[in-house]
């Protein structure tokens, strides 16, 4: 991929780079060839401020050959990595490769402190104490920006340790929902519900399913348009987790509590993702990481 | 062109160069070409010195990494794990202000020791002159004195001379290689490197190893005195730090001039002579080449060789010593006495240089000694500013890095204050092990509107079970609006 918009400019800059360098070079040669008059007192001559007078000490010569020694390389630089407009270099160095590189053999490096664990279960890891700690720092590092540091969560961001699942909280599913990410949405419901004073009632239906302090009257009017909601939450309002649709009737509320939430919830919908993890760590570290956040709501198997 | 009563203007001269080249004038490349210095030895007080500041830095050097503390290495700068082990302190990369304070006072020390007697440092402890000594120290034992050393080089490939250069490169190899490994060692346990390095291990610490050893090889064995002339900084502006009290290697030249060679027999005073008797021994025996007579040079390391070379010829002609010495430009002009020069020792500039280096030293000193084993940071979580949680309460969150700065595991407990009705509710006792640093998590509860919105400071204190270390960090609790 080109970062130049037109072959000239490509041009243009290994031109200039190659100038500069042979530019050196032929000052390098010119001064080299100079000899110039100095006096038996090693003075140029010049004398400023009365008797500042400028002396005349050359460079060594190593110096000289020295800044040679840089142009051969930055020429074997230029040949070897990239550097002359679009010319990729013989070596085929780039960032991208190096990162790559460097990420394998951080891997490998790694690799002997996850041995242990591979075969453990997410119960056994989630008991054992090394494991553990590598688990906490995976977790701040990657999950606590949105999840929290205690895993609490926040508004918009689910709590790992209530034991309320959105996906499933068995180590498979926790497994499949850090590897692969999540998004769950919620289509926009108030076509289906009705008008506002019907989205206000279905909104107090659902206040009363988890026990909340609703309005029964208008609980009881919006009971048969809750139907719309069923196909995804249930009948019951229990939700259903292979949709990631949220239970309704625990006194949980990831995106907020009241009418005014669940009816901008009804009204607008919502999309709430989950980003994939699998790319960014290695097997061994999400199988670490499923145990510390299963371990959070679950009693870990201590080995003895 | 000034009116009158004006004050004329101040006419900046400029001679011009001359144009032809005359007798008087030689025509020189604009690269000069290194003119190998071949230092005579020499024995004597200061050349005594030299010794024993070379005995005494590089025993410290090749022999501090060998030296255990308990189970580890004594000084060890583990760079990988950051974690910096002098003696018995763990000093983490928050520490950091203790090395600017060591390089303050090294800073310091350097003026002050300038301003008392010049290039001390140069002459007698860098590590530029120390090496180059040993070096030439080595190429003096293989090849001879200074005029053997001249006639080999100028000679032709014998036999002998290609013995004698290989079995000098070869020492010289062998101890850059030593002092190579020693440096790394300071940065990767010594013992451990040795084992790693007898496999072919270690592929960073090898090049570093051979990098410093090349270094050394390079700069001792043949930049020498070049290093010093172009490369350091140091060398330039030291002049800065000199004053007309400060001790330099001086030639006494109205007691010298004029210069001759004499029979020891003959008055030379009725000659007219002075007490030089021009038999360039000070020039034979400087390290950077240079002729003391010339006055004070920016190349002198006053290393006090040429003192000591005049100082052996003084005595064989029976002259008082001292031709050349240690002494102050205004000691030369005024023909002052020693106790003079001395009383011209305390003068403002090396006062306030000692009062500042002074004050720094126990500054430091004491932080060290009272220094806490333990540092915490605290960061609020940044994604929740605050949560409101079952029981009518508000919660925030925070994480709390635990640096255990001492060699063995400790429990810490921490507590917070600064709200009405603040509690911690998560876990308030932690483990953290040896050297180790550990984040956790810390939830902070008060009763719903106890606080008005807003940021309220509250603390954390943190101490370390069974010890009196203690820690109290600020932060801040949120109540949303």
């Amino acid at each position: 991929m080109s970062d130049f918009t037109h072959n000239f400019w490509s041009i243009y800059v290994a031109g200039m780079s190659l100038a500069g360098i042979l530019g050196c070079l032929l000052l390098l040669w010119l001064t080299a060839r100079k000899k110039v008059v100095s006096s038996s007192d090693n003075t140029t001559g010049h004398v400023w401020d009365e008797d500042l007078t400028e002396m005349n000490n050359p460079m060594p010569r190593w110096w000289m050959w020295m800044f040679v020694l840089t142009i051969v390389f930055s020429l074997g630089y230029l040949v070897f990595y990239p550097g002359l407009g679009n010319f990729a270099g013989t070596l085929g160095w780039t960032q991208v490769n190096e990162y790559q590189d460097e990420m394998k053999r951080g891997e490998v490096e790694i690799a002997p402190v996850y041995a242990r664990f591979a075969s453990m279960s997410t119960a056994q890891l989630a008991g054992d104490a090394p494991a553990m700690a590598i688990g906490e720092r995976l977790f701040m590092n990657n999950c606590a920006q949105c999840h929290g540091s205690d895993a609490h969560g926040s508004k918009g961001f689910p709590n790992l340790t209530d034991g309320d699942w959105l996906h499933g909280g068995s180590p498979e599913k926790i497994s499949e929902t850090i590897h692969n990410g999540r998004v769950g949405m919620m289509p926009p419901m108030v076509a289906a519900v009705g008008t506002p004073e019907e989205v206000r009632n279905v909104a107090h239906y659902v206040l009363s399913l988890s026990g909340s302090p609703h309005d029964s009257v208008r609980a009881s009017l919006g009971k048969p348009k809750f139907a719309a909601c069923a196909a995804c939450h249930g009948m019951d309002g229990k939700g259903n987790q292979a949709l990631g649709a949220p239970n309704l009737t625990d006194d949980i509320w990831l995106h907020g509590w009241g009418e005014a939430a669940i009816v901008a919830m009804v009204n607008n919908g919502k999309t709430n993702e989950m980003p994939a993890q699998a790319g960014k760590l290695t097997e061994p570290q999400l199988a670490v990481l499923t145990a510390y956040v299963w371990g959070k709501s679950n009693k870990p198997e201590v080995a003895r | 062109m000034n009116s009158p009563g004006e004050k004329p203007r101040k006419v900046i001269p400029i001679a011009p160069v001359a144009s032809e080249p005359s007798a008087s004038h030689s025509v020189a490349s604009l690269y000069e070409a290194q003119k190998k210095v071949y230092p005579r030895s020499i024995s004597g007080f200061f050349a005594r010195w030299r010794w024993a500041m070379v005995f005494l830095t590089q025993a410290v050097f090749y022999g501090l990494p060998w030296l255990e503390w308990g189970q580890r290495q004594m000084v060890l700068f583990d760079l990988g794990a950051r974690r910096f082990y002098i003696f018995g302190l763990v000093l983490y990369p928050q520490d950091f202000i203790y090395l600017t304070g060591l390089l303050i006072i090294s800073a310091l020390s350097l003026f002050l020791f300038t301003a008392v007697a010049g290039r001390l440092w140069c002459g007698f402890a860098c590590p530029q002159t120390v090496y180059t000594e040993i070096f030439m120290w080595i190429e003096h034992k293989v090849e001879g004195e200074r005029s053997a050393r001249v006639r080999l080089d100028n000679g032709p490939w014998t036999l002998e001379k290609v013995w004698k250069k290989s079995l000098k490169q070869t020492l010289w190899v062998v101890i850059s290689l030593w002092t190579g490994f020693t440096f790394v060692g300071y940065f990767v346990p010594i013992r451990q490197l040795g084992a790693e390095l007898m496999a072919l291990q270690g592929s960073w610490q090898m090049f570093w190893v051979l990098f410093y050893g090349f270094a050394t090889y390079g700069n001792a064995g043949f930049l020498r005195e070049q290093v010093c002339k172009y490369m350091c900084p140091y060398a330039r502006f030291q002049s800065a730090m000199f004053d007309k009290d400060t001790l330099i290697v001086t030639y006494d030249e109205t007691r010298g001039e004029p210069r001759g060679p004499r029979i020891k027999t003959v008055d030379y005073k009725a000659k007219g002579l002075g007490d030089c008797i021009d038999c360039t021994l000070c020039v034979q025996v400087c390290p950077v080449g240079i002729d003391i007579r010339d006055g004070l040079q920016y190349e002198c390391i006053g290393c006090g060789l040429c003192v000591d070379a005049c100082n052996s010829v003084m005595d064989k002609m029976h002259y008082p010593r001292g031709l050349i010495r240690f002494s102050t430009q205004n000691a030369v002009a005024k023909g002052w006495g020693r106790a003079e020069i001395f009383r011209h020792i305390l003068r403002p500039r090396v006062l306030i240089y000692t009062s500042v280096l002074v004050a720094l030293c126990v500054g430091m000193l004491a932080s060290l000694i009272v220094r806490t084993p333990l540092k915490v940071d605290v960061v609020r979580d940044r994604a929740a500013l605050s949560r409101i949680v079952a029981g009518g309460k508000l919660e925030n969150i925070y994480r709390l890095q635990i640096m255990n700065a001492t060699e063995s595991t400790h429990r810490y407990r921490v507590s917070a204050t600064g709200l009405d009705g603040l509690e911690l509710v998560s876990e308030s006792e932690f483990e953290v092990a040896a050297a180790e640093s550990r984040w956790i998590p810390v939830n902070l509860r008060i009763p719903y509107d106890s606080a008005e919105p807003g940021s309220h400071p509250v603390h954390f204190d943190i101490e370390a079970v069974g010890t009196n270390a203690h820690v109290r960090e600020k932060s801040v609790f949120l109540v949303p609006r």
